[in-house]
């Protein structure tokens, strides 16, 4: 032991030089940051959770109100990112493909979702889906608003913008040359672009569809004006974390919420493994 | 299959990329359009292929106008520059993929497209790398599936577009050969694009040189090289340099003395002669300069020549020498050009 200290130089750095700076500095201050905005709240929320026990947080998991409520967020969530993923995609290859007057105009509305406030976008559609709007009352008897159709509605439009963002770029990037050789090969354009040009954007549809639906289970403020709220139909989880807020019954809030962690975090981690698949096989993006 | 080129001409927002081209390919040729970039030549190849359209002229392939056939309907292979395989499909159903999009009604059954790849795979010597994806593979070996690719719908033609540009010196020089060898075993119709004149003229039965949207010279390697028909030709393919000269009374004169050389017509032009195409002398009729720089070349040396030009920008020429000429820098060297072209202006 001895002999192997004395042995090595002198002067024994934790650094290695390197041409870019700083390693140090900023790994530290992501993790400080990392750890600020997102490691020490969750870890008080599992913190509160934890005083539940494992029998009182199995009580609320298997509460119908609860179930009821999981079932209604992730359920609509899932709906509506798996049409945003159609019609995003859409919608990015008429921005990418086409030349038109107005594309700009509608590039720019496309991130519309991001900018309002989420509950001016419930309120507005509340009142056009409702039984007495304008598009509602098209659809009389049947109801859009304060039914799980309204939910799905509302996230749709939240949930737009990731998915054209990120197939956006993917598809600017296609090589005119692919679809040549595919239409050499004798392909006609729908064969072109169905066994072509979409399975190279599946990765980005994934992160499209992940983010969206991710997004989609967490949103509270356009949800709530037209859900109806009405619990065990339209009622979400995050609403039902608000009540039991108010109700001062905090265990119960941090123990759904929890639970939306968990859900959330083992759907993208399957999304996320569905990416490195198919990265691994088809090169980077 | 012959293809027959008619008077084709191609603009893009009004500028004429090709510029009233006619061409005559024989059935079995191997045909290289060599050119600088922007000769049209790549314009020339897509027109073939279908790819893009002529504004005016006509495409026959044999007896048939393929001028305004969509590119499905012209059945030709295309080999792109890069490649263009489709990245999430492994090489067997990339080869495959031209049989399996064809209408169910001429579309080979699945056990018949199977034994089809791996027949081409064999042809371009790439048995057992079925099952990998594009991005597994050397350059070299993508283009060979790119080739197998446009040979598994059986073209009626074969057309490559800088078949080699991408890869390395090494594998460059290898799969010339082997595409040489191939184009023998299978007798295709093949026209290839380049940039590369050593490359044209190793691999192609004839070579057409372009520039300017416009053919320059068709022809063997041979008529390329030793009969180029312009001054673009005779500066773009090997070495040359260039004089202005008269031609007078049956002589040659360079700043109005003769140098030695005859001529025929009476004509003022540029004389163009390649370094290998002069002798050193002692006579008075000879062109003469200081030699500015020499460098060996192989079994030769290469010597550059500065020519006085009353005061102006001295002319430059290259000339080859002996080895052990008497060539030293600063001193004069005294040289006539031993075959010749005069390019009247």
């Amino acid at each position: 032991m001895t002999i192997t200290t004395a042995a090595t130089p002198a002067r024994w750095r934790v650094k290695q030089p390197s041409i870019i700076p700083g390693f140090g500095l900023t790994l530290g201050f992501s993790l400080a940051y990392l750890s600020l905005i997102i490691l020490i709240p969750i870890a008080g929320l599992l913190w509160r959770t934890a005083e539940l026990g494992w029998s009182g947080f199995f009580s609320i998991l298997s509460d119908e109100r609860t179930l009821r409520a999981l079932y209604v967020s992730f359920g609509t969530a899932f709906i509506a990112a798996l049409v945003n993923v159609v019609f995003g995609t859409l919608l990015a290859w008429v921005l990418t493909r086409y030349r038109f007057p107005g594309r700009r105009l509608i590039d720019a509305m496309v991130d519309l979702p991001f900018a309002l406030p989420t509950a001016v976008a419930g309120i507005a559609f509340a009142s056009l889906y409702a039984p007495n709007g304008w598009i509602g009352s098209i659809f009389m008897p049947f109801r859009i608003a304060f039914t799980p159709i309204g939910i799905v509605i509302a996230l749709i439009f939240i949930g737009l913008p990731f998915v054209v963002r990120t197939v956006q770029p993917i598809m600017e990037e296609i090589d005119k040359e692919v679809e040549e050789a595919a239409a050499t090969l004798g392909a006609n354009r729908f064969q072109t672009i169905f066994k072509v040009l979409l399975p190279g954007l599946t990765p980005a549809i994934l992160t499209g569809f992940a983010l969206a639906f991710a997004r989609g289970v967490g949103e509270y403020g356009s949800v709530i004006f037209i859900a109806g709220n009405i619990p065990y139909v339209s009622e979400i989880a995050p609403l039902l974390i608000v009540i039991r807020l108010e109700e001062f019954n905090y265990a119960g809030a941090t123990a759904i919420a929890t639970i939306m962690l968990l859900i959330s975090f083992a759907m993208l981690l399957v999304i996320n493994l569905i990416q490195a698949w198919s990265r691994r096989r088809y090169g980077n993006v | 299959m012959e293809v027959r080129i008619n008077t084709i001409r191609k603009e893009f927002d009004r500028f004429a990329a090709l510029n009233d081209v006619s061409l005559d390919i024989a059935s079995g040729e191997l045909i290289a359009l060599l050119g600088p970039s922007g000769s049209g030549k790549t314009t020339l190849l897509r027109l073939i292929a279908g790819l893009d359209f002529p504004t005016a002229g006509q495409i026959f392939f044999g007896e048939e106008d393929a001028s305004h056939h969509s590119v499905q309907e012209r059945n030709v292979g295309f080999v792109f520059q890069h490649y263009a395989l489709f990245r999430h499909m492994t090489v067997a159903e990339n080869i495959g993929f031209g049989l399996k999009v064809r209408p169910s009604a001429s579309r080979p059954a699945k056990a018949e497209i199977r034994k089809r790849v791996s027949d081409l795979l064999d042809m371009v010597q790439l048995s057992g790398l079925e099952n990998r994806y594009p991005n597994q593979l050397s350059g070299g070996q993508r283009q060979r599936v790119a080739l197998a690719r446009a040979m598994a719908i059986e073209p009626r033609i074969l057309l490559l577009d800088e078949p080699f540009g991408a890869l390395d010196a090494k594998v460059r020089k290898e799969l010339r050969r082997w595409l040489r060898e191939f184009h023998d075993r299978t007798g295709h119709t093949t026209v290839f694009v380049t940039h590369d004149q050593e490359e044209a003229l190793e691999l192609a039965d004839r070579v057409v040189v372009m520039s300017q949207g416009k053919i320059e010279q068709v022809g063997s390697a041979d008529d390329v090289y030793d009969r180029p028909q312009s001054p673009f030709v005779f500066s773009f393919i090997g070495e040359s340099s260039h004089l202005p000269v008269e031609v007078k009374d049956g002589t040659v004169l360079f700043q109005g003395e003769p140098i030695g050389v005859s001529g025929q017509a009476d004509t003022a032009g540029d004389l163009f002669f390649r370094p290998e195409d002069v002798v050193l002398t002692e006579e008075r009729d000879a062109l003469f300069g200081k030699v500015t720089a020499s460098r060996r070349l192989a079994g030769t040396r290469i010597a550059e020549i500065d020519i006085a030009n009353n005061g102006h920008d001295p002319y430059h020429v290259e000339i080859e020498v002996p080895l052990h000429a008497p060539i030293e820098l600063g001193s004069e060297a005294r040289f006539r050009p031993t075959r010749w072209k005069i390019f009247t202006k």
